[in-house]
C-alpha cells in the first residue's frame, strides 16, 4: 500500500470539497478499493471516508418506495424489517453477497458506484427501475449503468441513496463463480407497475443489462413455465476462465427461472 | 492409576493457544535491529536476463542492501534430495536452482532481485525501482510440447526431459493384454494444484558476530532436512553453527517441506548486512513461489478376463517438474506413484512408464498424498470405468478383484510388500454408512425432480510411514528416513519429549502426550512435547506422508521403553528384588505378587537424587534417546463412497452424501483421526471439484488468486460419514499406520466417479478433474442437453 492522507468528513458538503481535488477519492465499505490499494494497484493521495455520514445510512419506506441511504450496509438491508416486508427479493440479494464480512462492511453506494459487472446490486436497482439519488441529481437506473466499471456518475458526484419501487413481485437468483463467488450469472426479475423488468448481471460484456428476451417472454406471463424454449444470444457475452458465453447464455434463463419461482 | 489414554478421544491442547490467537508464527516474532525483505520476482515466464540496474533502488529511502545473484557467489544452487534413474541407466537431469536468477528467469515468480529495507514497504517502494531489462523466450508450458523439441527450459542434451522412468514387467504385462478378455482404457488429467496453507511461508534469517552462530526462522515441517540442505549444499554452514527453528506452522500440506530460496537468502545475507532479516510471503507470491501439486497427464490401460478379474495394469504419465527440480520432485510421481498402482487388487502384471518433464511453470513436488493420489485416481477410475463397461456393479468388481487377508503378507507387482490389511471389510463399512442398497431408489427420486444422482465408489491404498532407509537408499533418496526421539524425565517426574517429527496442524502436542502418558501411567499434564528446534530436539527427519505417528511415535515408544527398562532396574534395587520380578503396570513398579511397589515419580526422583541407588551399574538420570528406522512402509487403506446429484441444465453438482471407512491400524486420537479425515476429504473435493491451477500459453499463472483458484469452503462439502476398520499394523509397536492424506487421496477417485455413474446413461464415461459445472454441462450436450432435459 503507498501512502495516503485520510479524511473522515461529517457532512456531505464536507465531503464534496474533500473530493475537489482529482486526486481524492471517497472510501465507502472499501470492499474493492482497500485490496486494490493493499496490492499497490491503485494509488490515491487522499481517502475521503465517507462512513461519518450518518445522514448515508439507513433504510426508510413509504409503501409505495424503498430509499436506502448510500452508506447502508448489506447486512443492514439483509436484515431491514423494512426491506423484507417490501421487496423480499431485495433483502434475499443482500444476503447472498460475499461472506458476513463483506455484508458488514461493503455497502450499496459502494457497489454501485464500482460498478464491478458481477456485483449483485446493479441487477436489482436495473431490474427494480430504482433510482439513483446523488448530491447533484436523480439518475434513473436506465441512464447510470454506461459499461464496465463505469457509470453516469460525473466527477465530485456522490451517491447519497437509492430509492426503489416497490414491485407487485420480484425474485433473484445466481449462480456464483466459485473461487470468487461473484455473479457468475444473476438475474433479477420484477413485475412493476411499468412492466416486467429483467437485468442480468455477470454476463454481460458492458456489464448489467436488460434481457429483451426474458422481459419479452415474460410480459404476458411472469411465470418460470414461460421460459420453456427460449434462448439467449451468446453474442455479447463475457467469456472467461470460468464461463464461456455460450455456457453463460444457457444459464440466463435457467437462473432466470430460479429467480422467478424465488418472486412466487 | 489413569484410565487409558491411547484410544480416547482427548480434545487437542494446542487449540487453546490458536482459537485464542496467540499461538507464535514466524512473523509473530521480531529481532532487535530487523530488517525486512521484499523480493523481485520474474513476471514472464521465460527471458534471458540482458540488465540489471538496482541504482535507483539502492538510494531510495531506508534501504539496507540490494541483492542479485552476484552478491551470492560461492553459494551453492538448491539440491535435489532423490535421484532417479532413468530405464537406460542415465541419472536424472539435475541443472541448478539458483537462489536468485543467473542469467535467466524460467518461470514467473522465479526470484531475481532482494531488497532489503528498514521497512517493508521502504522495500517495496524500492523495488518499483529496480530495473530488468528482459529478452523474452517462447514459454514452455504444455508438457507435450516441451517433450517435442523447440525451446528448452535449461541447456542440457536431454532437452526438456529430466528423466525417463520405469516400474514393473513390461514383456508380462504384455503377453497378459494379447490374451485379455476386456481391455479398459482412459486417458485423464491429475490437475496442478496450489496447497495454499492457512499461512504463508516466512523465514527470518539472523547471525551473531559473537559466536558466529547462524539462526534460521522458518515455516518448515521438518526443520532438520532445511538445516542439513541449506547447511551442507547451499552455504556451506557446519551444523553446529546452524540452528534451524520452525515454531507454530500454519498448515504445509507439504509445501513447507522444501528447502526454498528465500531461507538460503536470508540467513547468508543476514551476516552481509550485519542485522537480522525477515522475509514473508504475500498470498499472490505464495501461488508463484510455493511448490505445486499433481501435474501428470497419463494414459492406462486395464485387461481383465472374462469374470473381471484384473490381468494386467500399463500406465504412460507424463510429469510436470516445473522449471527447476524442487526437493523431492523426482520420487513422488515415480517411487510414490508407480509402486502404489497394484491398489488393492491382485494384478499379477503392472508397468508403468513415467517421463518427468521440465516446463516454464512453478516447480511441482509433493501435495497431500504425493504420487499416491495419482496412482490411486487413475486406477479407481479405470475399475470404475471397466465395471461400467463389463455390466458389473462398481463393488463387484472390486471385490472379485481384492488381495484376501489370507494373503498377506503380500508381494505386489510394483516392488512393496503390504504387511496386512482387509479390504472387504472397509468396503461392507463404507456401503452400510452410504445405504448403498437403497441407491436405485434414490436415484430414481431424483430422476422425477430431473435430476441426475450417481454413486462413486474408491478402494484407495497408500504407503505411509516413509521409510526404511535401505530401501529409500536404493531407491535414490539422499537421505535416511528414520525418526528420532528423547525422553527426558525430569527429576519430579514430569518428562519431556524431544520429538524429530513436527506438527504443524496435526496435534501432536495430544496425540504423542497420549501415547507418554499411557505408556508411563502418567497425566498427560505431566507430558510435554517439543518440536521443531534443531537447537533441542535430535536430529530428525519431519513430518510428512502421514509418518509421525507411525515413524515418529515408534522412536518415542522406543525411547520409552528404554526409560521403563532403566527404571525397573532402580526399582528393584529399592523394592530388594529380582529385576525379572518387577511389573511396570498403571504407573508404578511392583514386586510381582505383593503389594511392594514404587511409584514412577519416585524412581525418577531417585535416579536424578541417586543416595539409594545401584550407581555400580548404572549411570544416574533418566533420560534415553531412540533413533527408529521402520522395517516397511504402513499400508492405509478404505474405501469412500459419493453419491452426487447433477442439475443437468447447468452441470451443477451436489455432493449429498460422502462415507469414508478407513483402516489406519490402531487408532491413538479418534477425535483427531476423524478430523484428519475431514480436512483430507475436503481437499480431495476441492481437487475433484473445485481447485485448477492453469497457465496460459505465455505462462501467467492466471490463476494467481482466490478470485479464480477455488479452494474449498464449509458449504462445499457435506456432512461426513466416517468410520474405521482396523487391521493393526505389523510391524511397529503402536500398530499404527498414519491418516493424514486418506481423505485427499480417495475422495477425487470418489467424487468422479460418482459423477460418471450418474452420466453414464448420458454416454459419459469420463471427465477431468475438476468436474466444473460447465464441464458437466458440456459432457451431457451443452444447449441440446438442456433441450432433451425438457
Amino acid at each position: 500500500m503507498y501512502g495516503f492522507s485520510y479524511q473522515r468528513p461529517r457532512s456531505i458538503a464536507d465531503a464534496v470539497a474533500a473530493l475537489a481535488s482529482e486526486e481524492a477519492r471517497p472510501l465507502a465499505g472499501g470492499q474493492t478499493l482497500i485490496p486494490t490499494l493493499k496490492q499497490r494497484l491503485a494509488r490515491h493521495e487522499t481517502l475521503v471516508d465517507l462512513s461519518g455520514l450518518a445522514e448515508l445510512k439507513g433504510v426508510h419506506t413509504d409503501g409505495k418506495a424503498v430509499g436506502i441511504g448510500a452508506m447502508t450496509p448489506h447486512a443492514a438491508v439483509a436484515t431491514s424489517a423494512e426491506v423484507r416486508a417490501a421487496i423480499p427479493a431485495l433483502a434475499a440479494l443482500a444476503e447472498a453477497i460475499g461472506d458476513p464480512q463483506v455484508r458488514n462492511a461493503g455497502t450499496i453506494g459502494g457497489s454501485l458506484a464500482n460498478n464491478d459487472p458481477a456485483a449483485d446490486y446493479p441487477a436489482a436497482v436495473l431490474a427494480l427501475g430504482a433510482t439513483i439519488v446523488t448530491n447533484k441529481r436523480n439518475i434513473a437506473a436506465d441512464d447510470y449503468f454506461t459499461g464496465l466499471f463505469s457509470t453516469a456518475l460525473e466527477p465530485g458526484e456522490l451517491i447519497t441513496a437509492v430509492g426503489f419501487p416497490v414491485p407487485r413481485r420480484a425474485g433473484y437468483a445466481k449462480m456464483a463463480q466459485r473461487a470468487s463467488r461473484y455473479a457468475l450469472v444473476g438475474v433479477f426479475v420484477a413485475e412493476t407497475t411499468a412492466g416486467v423488468r429483467v437485468a442480468v448481471t455477470g454476463a454481460g460484456g458492458s456489464g448489467v443489462y436488460r434481457s429483451k428476451e426474458l422481459e419479452a417472454a415474460l410480459a404476458s406471463n411472469f411465470a418460470a413455465a414461460a421460459l420453456s424454449g427460449v434462448t439467449v444470444p451468446a453474442g455479447d457475452l463475457l467469456s472467461d476462465l470460468h464461463a464461456s458465453a455460450e455456457y453463460r447464455a444457457a444459464l440466463i434463463p435457467v437462473i432466470a427461472e430460479r429467480a422467478l419461482v424465488a418472486a412466487g | 492409576m489413569t484410565s487409558p489414554m491411547i484410544g480416547a478421544a482427548v480434545k487437542r491442547r494446542e487449540d487453546f493457544r490458536f482459537l485464542k490467537g496467540i499461538g507464535r508464527y514466524t512473523d509473530d516474532m521480531s529481532l532487535p535491529g530487523q530488517t525486512c525483505c521484499y523480493i523481485v520476482r520474474s513476471p514472464v515466464a521465460h527471458a534471458t536476463i540482458k540488465s540489471i540496474d538496482t541504482a535507483a533502488a539502492a538510494a531510495s529511502p531506508g534501504v539496507v542492501a540490494v541483492l542479485t545473484s552476484k552478491d551470492f557467489e560461492g553459494v551453492g544452487g538448491l539440491p535435489c534430495g532423490w535421484l532417479v534413474t532413468s530405464r537406460d541407466g542415465s541419472p536424472m537431469a539435475e541443472p541448478k536452482h539458483p537462489i536468485l536468477a543467473e542469467g535467466k528467469v524460467r518461470h514467473v515468480g522465479d526470484p531475481i532481485v532482494a531488497v532489503i529495507a528498514e521497512t517493508l514497504n521502504a522495500a517495496k517502494d524500492a523495488a518499483e525501482l529496480v530495473v530488468v531489462e528482459f529478452a523474452e523466450l517462447p514459454a514452455v508450458v504444455d508438457m507435450r510440447k516441451a517433450l517435442a523439441g523447440g525451446e528448452k527450459v535449461h541447456e542440457q542434451p536431454s532437452g526438456n526431459l529430466c528423466f525417463d522412468w520405469e516400474l514393473g514387467d513390461k514383456a508380462a504385462v504384455d503377453a497378459a493384454f494379447a490374451k485379455a478378455h476386456h481391455v479398459t482404457k482412459i486417458d485423464l488429467v491429475n490437475n496442478r494444484l496450489v496447497a495454499n496453507a492457512m499461512e504463508p511461508r516466512a523465514a527470518i534469517g539472523s547471525f551473531d558476530p559473537a559466536t558466529e552462530d547462524y539462526t534460521l526462522v522458518t515455516t518448515s515441517q521438518n526443520p532438520h532436512v532445511i538445516r542439513l540442505l541449506m547447511g551442507a549444499f547451499v552455504l556451506s554452514i557446519p551444523e553446529h553453527k546452524l540452528r534451524v527453528y520452525a515454531p507454530d506452522v500454519g498448515g504445509g500440506f507439504g509445501s513447507k517441506i522444501y528447502h526454498y530460496a528465500e531461507e538460503a537468502l536470508v540467513t547468508f545475507a543476514s551476516k552481509k548486512i550485519g542485522r537480522p532479516i525477515k522475509w514473508v510471503a504475500e498470498r499472490t507470491e505464495s501461488f508463484i513461489s510455493d511448490a505445486h501439486g499433481r501435474d501428470h497427464v497419463s494414459h492406462a490401460e486395464m485387461a481383465f478376463d472374462r469374470d473381471g478379474q484384473a490381468l494386467a495394469l500399463r500406465v504412460d504419465t507424463l510429469a510436470n517438474m516445473g522449471a527447476y527440480l524442487s526437493t523431492f520432485a523426482p520420487c513422488i510421481p515415480t517411487w510414490l506413484h508407480g509402486t502404489l498402482l497394484a491398489g488393492q487388487y491382485t494384478t499379477p502384471a503392472i508397468y508403468c512408464n513415467v517421463k518427468a518433464v521440465f516446463t516454464n511453470t512453478v516447480p511441482v513436488d509433493a501435495y497431500r498424498g504425493a504420487g499416491r493420489p495419482e496412482a490411486t485416481f487413475l486406477l479407481e477410475r479405470l475399475m470404475t470405468k471397466a465395471a461400467m463397461e463389463m455390466g458389473l456393479d462398481q463393488t463387484e468388481i472390486r471385490r472379485r478383484n481384492f488381495i484376501q487377508p489370507s494373503q498377506f503378507p503380500y508381494q505386489t507387482p510394483v516392488a512393496v510388500v503390504y504387511d496386512t490389511g482387509n479390504y472387504e471389510a472397509s468396503l461392507d463399512k463404507a456401503m452400510s454408512l452410504a445405504d448403498y442398497k437403497g441407491f436405485e431408489a434414490r436415484r430414481a427420486e431424483a430422476k422425477a425432480r430431473g435430476k441426475l444422482r450417481g454413486i462413486g465408489v474408491a478402494s484407495y491404498i497408500e504407503a505411509c510411514g516413509i521409510a526404511p532407509s535401505s530401501l529409500v537408499g536404493a531407491l535414490g533418496a539422499r537421505a535416511g528416513l528414520y525418526e528420532a526421539a528423547t525422553v527426558r524425565v525430569n527429576p519430579t517426574g514430569s518428562v519431556s519429549v524431544l520429538t524429530g517429527s513436527h506438527s504443524h496442524g496435526q496435534g501432536h502436542d495430544t496425540t504423542f502426550a497420549q501415547v507418554v502418558a499411557d505408556k508411563l501411567g502418567i497425566p498427560m499434564e505431566q507430558v510435554e512435547i517439543v518440536h521443531g528446534d534443531t537447537a533441542k530436539v535430535p536430529f530428525g527427519m519431519g513430518t510428512y506422508g502421514s509418518r509421525s505417528i507411525a515413524v515418529g511415535g515408534t522412536a518415542i515408544v522406543n525411547a520409552l521403553d528404554k526409560v521403563i527398562a532403566k527404571g525397573r532396574k532402580i526399582a528393584a534395587h529399592l523394592l530388594e528384588a529380582a529385576e525379572a520380578d518387577i511389573v511396570f503396570e498403571g504407573g508404578a513398579y511392583q514386586v510381582k505378587g505383593t503389594d511392594k511397589q514404587k511409584t514412577f515419580g519416585e524412581i525418577a526422583l531417585t535416579a536424578y537424587v541417586p543416595h539409594k541407588y545401584p550407581i555400580e551399574e548404572i549411570e544416574p538420570g533418566l533420560e534415553e534417546t531412540a533413533f527408529y528406522d521402520p522395517k516397511n512402509f504402513t499400508f492405509p487403506a478404505g474405501t469412500y463412497i459419493c453419491e452426487v446429484e447433477i442439475d443437468p441444465r447447468t452441470g451443477e453438482t451436489t455432493i449429498v452424501s460422502f462415507s469414508a471407512a478407513d483402516d489406519f491400524g490402531n487408532v491413538i486420537n479418534p477425535m483427531i483421526v476423524e478430523g484428519q479425515v475431514h480436512g483430507g476429504l475436503a481437499q480431495g473435493i476441492g481437487q475433484a471439484l473445485l481447485e485448477q491451477c492453469v497457465y496460459d500459453d505465455e505462462g501467467q499463472l492466471i490463476t494467481g488468486s482466490y478470485m479464480d483458484y477455488c479452494m474449498p469452503r464449509a458449504d462445499d462439502v457435506p456432512f461426513f460419514k466416517v468410520a474405521t476398520t482396523s487391521t493393526p499394523c505389523t510391524h511397529n509397536p503402536l500398530g499404527v499406520k498414519g491418516c493424514g492424506e486418506a481423505g485427499a487421496i480417495g475422495a477425487p477417485p470418489a467424487v468422479i466417479n460418482a459423477i460418471c455413474d450418474a452420466l453414464k446413461d448420458r454416454g459419459v464415461l469420463h471427465i477431468d478433474m475438476p468436474a466444473t459445472p460447465e464441464r458437466i454441462w458440456r459432457a451431457v450436450g451443452g444447449a441440446a442437453g438442456r433441450a432433451a432435459a425438457e
